[in-house]
Formats: C-alpha cells, structure tokens, sequence
C-alpha cells in the first residue's frame, strides 16, 4: 500500500536521537526497545549465575562456599523470574508490537508505559544492592520460617525488590488489556485479533490479578520478620503452610504468565512459515482463555508432601490435570497447522520447533509430577528442576528468541545473517537438551535441589549438564553478536520481509512513530496464507499473490 | 545397579515397588505422546516442506472434530494417570498404625531417631527388614523433608505439627537419607543412612545400644518433672482427664466437635491448650509451648501412647 510505505526516512529510531528523547519517550517502540536493554541485563546477571550453579557441580565437592552457593541459586531464581521471565515477551515484543498488530497508533497509556520502565529499573537496583550486600539464601520461594527467623541474608532487600517490581507488572498488564479493549482499529474484532494478542490479552489478565497476592505475602513476610507478629511461626501459633498457599496462590499463575506469552509468539511463527491459517483458531483462543483462569485453581500442586489433607491433594492433582488439557489441545494444533503447509525452515520456525518439542516434554513431565503417587518421590528434585526448565527455558526463552528474530527486519529495519541465525537455533536445542535432560535421570535417582553437593556416583550426569550449559551459553551469547552486526550492516528489509498478514507487516520498516500513516481498516481473519500458491491476504485487506 | 552410568535407583521397599510401576507406565504415556507430536512434526515438516510436490488442496475444514477428538483421548489418558496416582498416595500418606513406631526429630542440620525402646540415633536408622514401620517426623526448627530415595518416600517436617510416614522394607542394606527441603547452610549434608537388617541382627542391635530405660519410661520421668502428674492424677485435686486409655480414643471437646486421640492431637494438647478444651473439664491446663524441647514432647507422647487401652 502506497500510503503506508510512503513515509520512510522519519521512522521511529531515526525521528529524533537525543538521549532526553529515549528517556522520556512515550512511543511503545522504543519503550519496548528500552525494556529490551533492562531485561538484557538481567539475563546476564542470571546467567552469570547459572553457569557459576553448574561449574560448581560440575563435581561433588563443588567450588563454591555452601553459603555463596546458597545466594547464588536464589540470586539466579529471582533474577530470571521476576527480572527475565515475567517480564520477557510481553514488555518488549508485546510493547513493540500488540499496539501495531491491532491497528493503534500506540499504548492506550503512554506514559504508564514509561512509567513502568522506570519502576522496573528501581527494583532492579534495589536487587542489585542486595546482590552487592552480600545477597539473600533463601531460595526464591522465601519459605518461612527459614526466611522469616534463621536466615541471615538480605530478605527483605530482596523482596522489596520483587514488591516493587510488581508494579511495574500490574502498570503494564494493565495498559494492554486497555489498549486490546479500547484500541483496536475498525474491523479488528476479537475474533479476528492474531493469537499472539490474544496470549498477551490473557496474561495481562492473569497479572493484574496475581501479582498483588505477591504483594501481600511479601509484606506479610516482612511483617513477620521485623515484628515477629506470628503468622508464619509454629512457635507464636503462626502456620508455615499458610505462606505457601498464599505464595503458590501466585506462583502458579506465574508459571503462565512465563508461557502463555510464549504461546502466542508460536503462534504467529508457526503460521507464517508453514504459510497456511492456524489449525482451529477459535480453539486455540478459547484455550489461552481457559488456562489462564483453570490456573488459579491448582497452586496447592506445589504442596502435596507439605502435610496439605489427602481430600485436597487429591482435587489439586484432578485440577492440575485438567489445566494440562487445553495446554495439549494447543500442542496438537500446531502440529496439525504444519500439515498441508508450505514450510520453510526459517531461523524463527526453528526455534518454534523446538519450543513445541521442548514445551511438550516439559509438559509431560509436568503431568509426571501432578500425579500425587509419583510427586511424593520426585518432588523437590532434580526432576522438578528439568520439568520446568524445559517449560521455561526450552519453551518460554525459545519462543522469546523465535519472536525477536521474526519481528527483528520490523524493529531495525534490516535483516539478520540467516546462516548464523539457523545454527544458533540448532545450537540451543542441543545445548538445552544437554544441560536439561540428565536432571530427569538426576531426580529419579534421588539428587534433591538446592544441593550444594551430591554424591559421587551421580556425578556423570551432572558433568553433562554442566557441558551442556556451556553450549547453551555460546547459543545465547552469539545472537547478542550477529543480531548487533545486522543493526549496521544488515540488508535492509522492506516492509514485509516475511510475506506476513498481520497489521504490523503493513507498515514500514522501522514503522513510523505513530504507526500507521492511516489507521487500517480491518477486514479478514488473520494468518490467511495460502500454501497452495504462497499468497496471502494481510488483514487489512490487501491481496498479495 | 549403581554402575559407572547409574539410570535406576535401587529400590528397596513395598512402595518402592509400587512407585516404580507408576513410573514406568505414566513414562510409557509420556512417551507415546511425546514421539506422537515428534513424528506427525516430523513427517509434515518432510513431506510439506517448500517446494515439496505434495497437494496443499483441501485444507482441513472442520477442525473442532479433531479438536474434539484428541481432547478427549488425551483427557481419558490423564484420568487414567490421576486416579492411579492418586490410589498409591492415599495408601503411602494414610498410614498403617505399623509394627514398629520411631520418632524422628529433625534440626538443623540432623535428624535424630528416638527408639521406643529408648535408643537413639543420629543421622541413622536401623530398622527390621519386613517389618511396617512408621515414622512420627518433627521439627525443632525449619521445615526439613524426610526422603529415601530407595524407598520412593518423602514427606516435609514442618515445625508446629507432626507427619507421618510409613514404609516395609524389602531388603537388608544401606540407604541414603536426604533432607529436601532448603533448610540453610548444610541443607545438603542434612543426609543420613536407613540400615535395614534382618530382624535377629536388628535385634540383637537394639541390645548392643546399652538402653535400659525404653522412650515411655523417659517421658514417665518428664510427666512427672514438668508437675504433669500433678494434675493428670487419680491423687489431684484439679479436675483434670486421666491419661489412662486416652490415645487411640475419641475426645469430645467443649465447642461439640470431636478428634481422635494421636500424636498430633496430644502435642495440640499439651502446646496449644488455649485453643481447644476437653468436654466436661475446666480450661486450666496451662501452655508448654517454649518450656519443652521437640525431644521431651517425643517422650510425653510415647508416655501417653503406652497407656492405650
Ligand atoms: C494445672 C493442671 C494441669 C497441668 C499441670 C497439666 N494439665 Fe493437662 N490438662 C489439664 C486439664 C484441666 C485438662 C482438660 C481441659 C483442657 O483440655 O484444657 C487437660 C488436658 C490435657 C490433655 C487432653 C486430655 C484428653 O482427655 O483429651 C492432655 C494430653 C494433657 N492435658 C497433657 C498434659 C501434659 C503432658 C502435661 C505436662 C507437660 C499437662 N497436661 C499438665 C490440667 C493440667
Ligand atoms: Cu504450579
Ligand atoms: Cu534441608
């Protein structure tokens, strides 16, 4: 479209470069490229910590002081899920593109986005002053009484930090279910919206009602440790399970919130490069519906041995089964969407391909420990650290990584090296692989988490995991290189690179700061491809043959 | 089995066996789906790849059939997994009241086994093989989780109540003990070793520990040190319930409702007397709690349990 393209030359990079201009812009697209350079950050702090975790049981004896150990993995536990996971798709790719995937011309709140990038820095400095302090040791779950009475760590430094960051959360969970609410374009109807809004609609949901639960629990966490007032402590007629019913009360939802974004990223890859439409669509948004709400009703999963009544074990286990439905109905439609397709094995499909590979056998092992028998020898062990890693890492930093180099040629304007990119992709499968697999053997054998040292015989297993980590980390640093090369060199990328139907391929690449020269006008379904001649028809209407 | 690779944990009980063949099937299920998803992706990722010749006509219309149908088949498949593990769980976490009871303290950073005979142990355990034995888990300060991994048991110790747990060996050996719960520092080397024997050998090792005095006849001894006995006295003048016939039993409590007399109720009892009263009584039994360590309460409770019936 000729009004669309016609703009170039004031795109939202190049419009104005002063430093006060990023700092105090209201344009979703930097915001997001500005949440892009925090959470960058934190992964590498959270990396830093997780290499240390597996060089140190790359033998039993370890290399680190049981107590920095200790710190160590509670560092890397906080770090990746408040200041990485969480936080991941939906503050960058979601700030980027939600509002240009629906047609708006940015956020509905502009400058609580902006505030929120903000909020989201403060609490990473107030962890960074309790990493530098000396860190906390309680593990990310702040079990009490050992959070609240014995441990000597910076606690309360630490949970303020996560407090705090909970704002940032609700602020901008709350500017994208406004903005799905009130800002779509003419014709964008909701069952029209692409899946990856859809993922994004959901977890705002699931944010704006969790997270102050995590509030709560953290300042009664403080409460108890300040003012002994007896809450969590057997000794003053306090109960320790309360706090974990309340702290899994969030928790589990967090669990979503890390994938469910990932879903949605999947979603638009698997389509686009199979070039044809989603298998069941209305299905596949009706699932991310259902397991955002299913998921607030199974938190006690994560207490079967914690002395909980056999009547409610049993109902949590039937929950967390059924919650793993719609999760396996969204695995089969992928599959089924590759059926008839037109597939290219682009370095976006390939990570796709390994999130749903690497999300499935999270999610059978995830079923594994549901189930009350099994959970009762598994649970709090290196099992559960496999299950949801391959969740988390295979599944939600996959997607994260497919989603960047998909929406790259519209974030910069230019291409990225495929060559590289493809064996990046590959090398992450592997290396995750790796690094993950032999925790499932690990945990049937028995090896606990959080052990800072193990006996010899497993120590085999726990040699793999630490080569395959270092694989890992070569597969994650060498985007960070390639990706910088193509923001100069790069070839330029048009506005549609990849032939896509969605709203945010109509435009330029970099899109001007308002999006669109004129709102589009809605009129078709999204991912309407056709595998049978590679055409398409982009959901403002155009025909592209 | 522990060779240079080790892919299986020894098993060394009934509800390692159990366990075991859960594992096995729901890894079956696992599997089926996981090579299920990995070979439809695989195949059309073959035959559909770009520029393949395969025909793209006819894409599948109504989907919400299949939608439905694999909906289903994996949701029979689920249940399947949820009521038989649901079954072994209900059978391992409502325990036997067992042939041999032994009350295991935790702290950081040990476990310490109280004998009812009066011995004690500190990060080990001697048991009879093909005995029922049931574990009364305490703790004196964090939440711990008692472990073996050979027995496929595992059940947080969480101060402020007690939990019980039960298993038959089926092997004489030695067995790790792990603490699984992030209990600080040493949580890692909270470890100790189950030694089951064969009973003539364990027998004979209760002996050799040189105990005269058996737990209950301990715990008499802190009846009557903390004025228990004062009270809980044909000879008292408060109007206090014997202890005669009182584990195992009914008590009805003055707000109507009713509990079963065992170990978590007699630790309720004598902790937290302010929160409930026997029917028929006076509310002046006073509160221990703070003025008696985890291991008086382990013999109190055995005191009391030898008065049964
Ligand atoms: C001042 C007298 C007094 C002393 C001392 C006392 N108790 Fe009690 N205890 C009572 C009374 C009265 C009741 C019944 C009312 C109630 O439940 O509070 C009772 C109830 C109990 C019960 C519940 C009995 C039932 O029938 O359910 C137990 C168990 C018990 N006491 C154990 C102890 C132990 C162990 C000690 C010592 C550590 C102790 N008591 C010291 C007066 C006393
Ligand atoms: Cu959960
Ligand atoms: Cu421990």
């Amino acid at each position: 479209m000729a009004a669309l393209a016609a703009d170039v030359g004031t795109d939202y990079l190049t419009s104005e470069n002063t430093v006060r201009s990023w700092l105090l812009t209201r344009d979703h697209k930097r915001i997001g490229l500005l949440f892009f350079a925090s959470i960058t950050f934190f992964f590498f702090i959270g990396g830093i910590a997780a290499t240390l975790i597996r060089l140190h049981l790359a033998t039993p004896s370890g290399l680190l002081q049981p107590s920095i150990y200790n710190r160590v993995f509670t560092m890397h536990g906080i770090v990746m899920v408040w200041f990485f996971l969480i936080p991941s798709i939906p503050t960058t790719l979601g700030n980027f593109v939600l509002p240009l995937m629906i047609g708006a011309h940015d956020l509905a709140f502009p400058r609580i986005n902006l505030a929120s990038w903000y909020v989201f820095n403060l609490s990473g400095l107030v962890l960074l002053y309790a990493l530098i302090m000396g860190g906390a040791d309680a593990g990310w779950t702040f079990y009490p009484p050992f959070s609240t009475l014995y441990s000597d760590g910076y606690i309360l430094v630490a949970a303020l930090a996560v407090f705090v960051n909970g704002f940032s959360t609700i602020m901008t969970a709350l500017n994208f279910v406004v903005t799905t609410h009130r800002l779509r374009a003419p014709g964008m109807t909701w069952m029209r919206l692409p899946l990856f809004v859809w993922a994004i609609y959901s977890v705002s949901l699931l944010m704006l009602l969790a997270t102050p639960v995590l509030a709560m629990v953290l300042l009664l966490v403080a409460a108890e440790r300040f003012l002994q007032v007896g809450l969590f402590d057997p000794t003053h007629g306090g109960d320790p399970i309360l706090f974990q019913h309340i702290f899994w009360f969030y928790s589990h939802p967090a669990v979503y919130i890390m994938i469910v974004p990932a879903m949605g990223v999947v979603s638009e890859l698997v389509t686009c490069f199979a070039r044809r439409p989603i298998f069941g669509y209305t299905g596949m948004a009706y699932a991310l519906m259902a397991i955002a709400i299913l998921s607030f009703f199974v938190w006690a999963h994560h207490m079967f041995v914690a002395g909980i009544s056999i009547y409610s074990a049993v109902v949590f286990s039937l929950m967390t089964f059924f919650v793993a439905v719609p999760s396996a109905i969204k695995v089969f439609n992928w599959t089924a969407t590759l059926h008839k397709g037109s597939i290219s094995f682009d370095a976006p499909f390939l990570y796709a391909l390994g999130f749903v590979l690497l999300f499935t056998i999270g999610g059978v092992t995830g079923l594994m420990v549901a189930t009350l028998g099994l959970d009762i020898d598994l649970h709090d062990t290196y099992f559960v650290i496999a299950h949801f890693h391959y969740i988390m890492v295979g599944g939600t930093v996959s997607a994260f990584f497919g989603g960047l180099h998909y929406w790259w040629p519209k974030i910069t304007g230019r291409l990225y090296p495929e060559l590289w990119a493809r064996f990046a992709a590959l090398l992450t499968f592997v290396g995750f692989n790796l690094t993950f697999f032999p925790q499932f053997i690990l945990g049937y054998l028995g090896m606990p988490r959080r052990y800072y040292t193990y006996a010899p015989e497993w120590q085999p297993w726990n040699l793999l995991s630490s080569a395959g980590a270092s694989i890992l980390a070569v597969a994650y640093l060498l985007p960070l290189g390639y990706l910088a090369w193509s923001m100069l060199r790069g070839e330029r990328a048009g506005p549609n690179p990849w032939r896509a139907t969605g709203l945010e391929w109509q435009t330029s690449s970099p899109p001007p700061t308002y999006n669109f020269a004129r709102t589009p006008a809605v009129t078709t379904a999204p991912y309407a491809y056709n595998p049978e001649n590679g055409s398409y028809v982009a959901q403002d209407g155009t025909v592209h043959a | 089995m522990q060779g240079w690779l080790p892919f299986w944990p020894r098993t060394a009980a009934v509800s390692g066996e159990v366990v075991n063949a859960l594992y096995i099937a729901e890894l079956g299920i696992c599997v089926l789906i996981v090579l299920t998803v990995v070979g439809l992706m695989l195949r059309f990722c073959l035959v559909y790849r770009r520029g393949s010749s395969a025909s793209r006509a006819n894409l599948v219309a109504k989907t919400w059939q299949w939608e439905i149908s694999w909906t289903v088949a994996t949701l029979v498949l689920f249940l399947f997994a949820f009521v038989w593990g649901a079954v072994v769980y209900i059978w391992l976490y409502d325990p036997p009241s067992g042939e041999l009871q032994i009350y295991v303290v935790g702290k950081q950073w040990m476990w310490k086994m109280e004998h009812p005979g009066g011995q004690r142990e500190i990060d080990a355990l001697h048991v009879p093989v093909n005995t029922t034995v049931r574990l009364v888990l305490a703790s004196q300060d964090v939440i711990h989780s008692f472990f073996v991994p050979a027995f496929r048991i595992k059940r947080d110790v969480v101060p402020g109540t007690l939990e019980t747990i039960w298993f038959k060996a089926t092997k004489a050996g030695t067995y790790r003990i792990e603490c699984t719960q992030l209990c600080g520092v040493q949580h890692a080397n909270m470890t100790g070793e189950v030694t089951v024997m064969e009973p003539a050998a364990f027998g004979r090792w209760l002996k050799q520990q040189g105990v005269h005095e058996s737990l209950a006849q301990q715990g008499e001894a802190v009846f009557r040190e903390h004025g228990c006995s004062g009270c809980h006295s044909t000879a008292s003048t408060v109007h206090a319930p014997l202890m005669n016939g009182l584990y195992g039993s009914l008590v009805h409590l003055q707000d109507g409702s009713s509990r079963v007399a065992d170990e978590r109720y007699l630790r309720d009892c004598i902790l937290l007397p302010r929160t409930f009263t026997v029917a028929g009584y006076p509310p002046v039994m006073p509160d221990f709690s703070g003025q008696l360590s985890e291991d008086d309460l382990v013999k109190l409770i055995a005191y009391i349990k030898s008065l049964a019936k």
